[in-house]
């Protein structure tokens, strides 16, 4: 730390004014959506893209967001909620697992297995939608959560991670100690092991539902029951009614689609605020450690 | 120790990693060998699948939707990634290199856009580039600068894709970078301050060159997500559908192909070979980028 302040000699304003500039483009989109969720359709289009409006109609823009198809958001917020928390735990569960196994054990093959695993961080999952889709329609597995969890519990980027941090936070003449004393393996990995993996495991959580909170492609493809589906898929569904008109053409529909998507920002930011020093925990081991 | 007793820790090793493995193989390994299988077969209105060879890969190869598909996202790589990996890396060099005020705010406001989904992140920038009433041709309209129509070609229709992804993913990449900053030894930069080099040529010739196994990283991921172009240019199907046409990636492609055309082999095949191109950019940007005789990945 006190090298740091070595060659911290004095703050630039021009420096910061660049960087004002430039993060105006990274704030100006959410600062839009959040001052067009309180308009009124003719504010939205006749008023400032990022101030208030002539009406602050917020509430009954939520209200119609709440209501709009028999209150159908709410489903696909619980679904998404579902997805994620189940989706993520299992896969961070998996990962640290794994990554333990592949760093304190040698067993056959153990190396061969890590490399494929290593090497499949670059398949690419969109690809693999479609081929998935059509396995899991011979299984019956398509329309139901399945469809969407068990593809999410699968992050070779994860294993990856979880090994790397068990590697470095761990010491082998720990673990060594424990089973001197008598301890099991497992009970080692459970009352030891794990509450020093914690960090990476809640990295490891962390970027799970991220992703599988964004994942559109494939709750796209496996559901097509509504009361399935997470808001990605809801809200791409709205905003093409909002867009299209089409039956029972509804002008008032294009806040009810700003404000839901407004609303759908929060879970995540706050998910992000909070845990923001886990980011980079994670991401410098991937990173850095090479 | 005794032989019995290594023989259970080894087997306790192949527990913790098992669970994973199976579903590995069940979900990842799998589904990609399986994509390969099919796309070897045609489904005939009589008589089901029927092994065909190549011949999907032929019809492919000869398919000028799907060349036009595979064009555009490399096309569109090349204008997304490069700008938004030099945005990146100049945040993540500003915020660590101590010169700059309220550095926390700024880390948090560029990667902060990494949370909205894909989806509603084409909803709010549909309304920016409207034609009529959306808010980038209103602030132009400020300063009397004629609307532009954003998505007249299929040139500019990449261009504002590339604007929206990029604000989407720089902050991603800047936190990787970040990251990888604050792992470096401070020793360089001390011996640096000694010789009197300033911010600036400490950040060019002393953390840039070690940055760059960083920045490797952020260019492999980024090439595998941008081939994979596909929320974005299905949303923005509402507003212009004859720039946004059913192949305007690869993945939105075989989508159409899969569920509007039901041709769930010719599909596998589209995803087959997406899959194998971008395992070969990669790998050739690998092999590239390792010439500096340092091993990478």
């Amino acid at each position: 730390m006190s090298s740091k302040k070595f060659y911290m000699t004095k703050k630039s304003n021009l420096l910061t004014l660049i960087m004002l500039i430039l993060s105006t483009y990274f704030l100006i989109p959410l600062i839009w959506v959040i001052t067009s969720s309180t308009k009124s359709v003719t504010d939205l289009f006749s008023t400032f893209g990022l101030w208030f409006g002539k009406s602050f109609q917020l509430w009954h823009n939520l209200r119609l967001v709440f209501t709009s198809d028999a209150g159908v958001y709410k489903v696909w917020l619980m679904n998404s909620l579902i997805y994620s928390i189940v989706g993520a735990l299992g896969a961070a569960l998996l990962c640290t697992m794994a990554g333990y196994g592949f760093s304190k054990y040698k067993f056959a093959g153990s190396t061969a297995i890590f490399r494929t695993v290593l090497a499949a961080v670059m398949i690419p999952t969109a690809a693999l939608s479609i081929p998935t889709f059509i396995i899991f329609s011979k299984l019956g597995l398509v329309n139901t959560r399945w469809a969407v969890i068990l593809p999410s519990l699968i992050s070779p980027l994860g294993v990856y991670l979880m090994k790397v941090y068990s590697d470095t936070s761990i010491p082998n003449n720990m673990i060594e100690a424990a089973r001197i004393d008598g301890a099991t393996e497992f009970k080692i990995f459970k009352s030891i092991s794990l509450r020093m993996l914690m960090p990476g495991f809640v990295t490891v959580l962390l970027l799970s539902i991220v992703g599988i909170w964004n994942n559109f492609f494939l709750p796209l493809i496996m559901l097509s029951e509504t009361n399935l589906q997470p808001l990605p898929v809801g809200l791409f569904i709205w905003y093409g009614r909002a867009y299209n008109g089409g039956s029972g053409a509804d002008p008032e529909f294009q806040v009810a689609v700003i404000a839901s998507a407004g609303l759908s920002l929060i879970p995540l930011i706050i998910v992000f605020l909070f845990l923001q020093r886990y980011w980079e925990n994670g991401l410098s081991l991937g990173a850095v450690k090479e | 120790m005794s032989n019995s007793s290594l023989k259970s820790t080894k087997r306790t090793g192949l527990f913790f990693v098992l669970p994973f493995f199976l579903l590995f193989i069940a979900l990842l390994i799998f589904p990609l060998i399986y994509s390969g299988y099919i796309s070897l077969y045609h489904k005939g209105l009589v008589g089901g699948n029927k092994f065909v060879g190549f011949e999907n890969y032929v019809k492919m190869i000869h398919d000028p939707l799907w060349l036009s598909s595979v064009i555009r996202v490399a096309l569109y790589f090349l204008l997304q990634v490069p700008l938004m990996l030099i945005i990146a890396t100049f945040c993540a060099l500003a915020i660590d290199s101590g010169k700059l005020r309220f550095p926390k705010f700024f880390r948090i406001a560029i990667f902060i856009p990494y949370a909205v989904p894909a989806v509603i992140g084409a909803i709010i920038w549909s309304y920016f580039y409207g034609y009529n009433y959306g808010f980038l041709n209103t602030v132009l309209g400020y300063f009397h600068i004629g609307k532009v129509n954003f998505f007249a070609t299929q040139l500019s229709s990449l261009n504002s894709i590339s604007a929206l992804v990029t604000w989407e993913f720089a902050g991603y990449n800047m936190i990787i970078l970040y990251a990888a900053l604050k792992g470096l030894s401070t020793e360089l930069y001390e011996a640096a301050a000694v010789d009197g080099a300033g911010a600036i040529k400490t950040a060019i010739r002393i953390k840039l060159p070690q940055l760059y196994p960083a920045i490797f990283l952020t260019l492999i991921f980024s090439i595998i997500g941008s081939f994979q172009l596909f929320t974005e240019p299905l949303q923005f199907q509402n507003l212009a559908p004859t720039t946004f046409n059913d192949q305007y990636s690869p993945n939105v492609y075989a989508y159409n192909v899969a569920f509007k055309g039901q041709q769930l082999n010719y599909a596998a095949t589209i995803s087959f070979s997406l899959g194998l191109i971008i395992a070969i950019v990669a790998t050739a940007a690998t092999l590239i980028g390792s010439r500096k005789g340092e091993k990478l990945i």
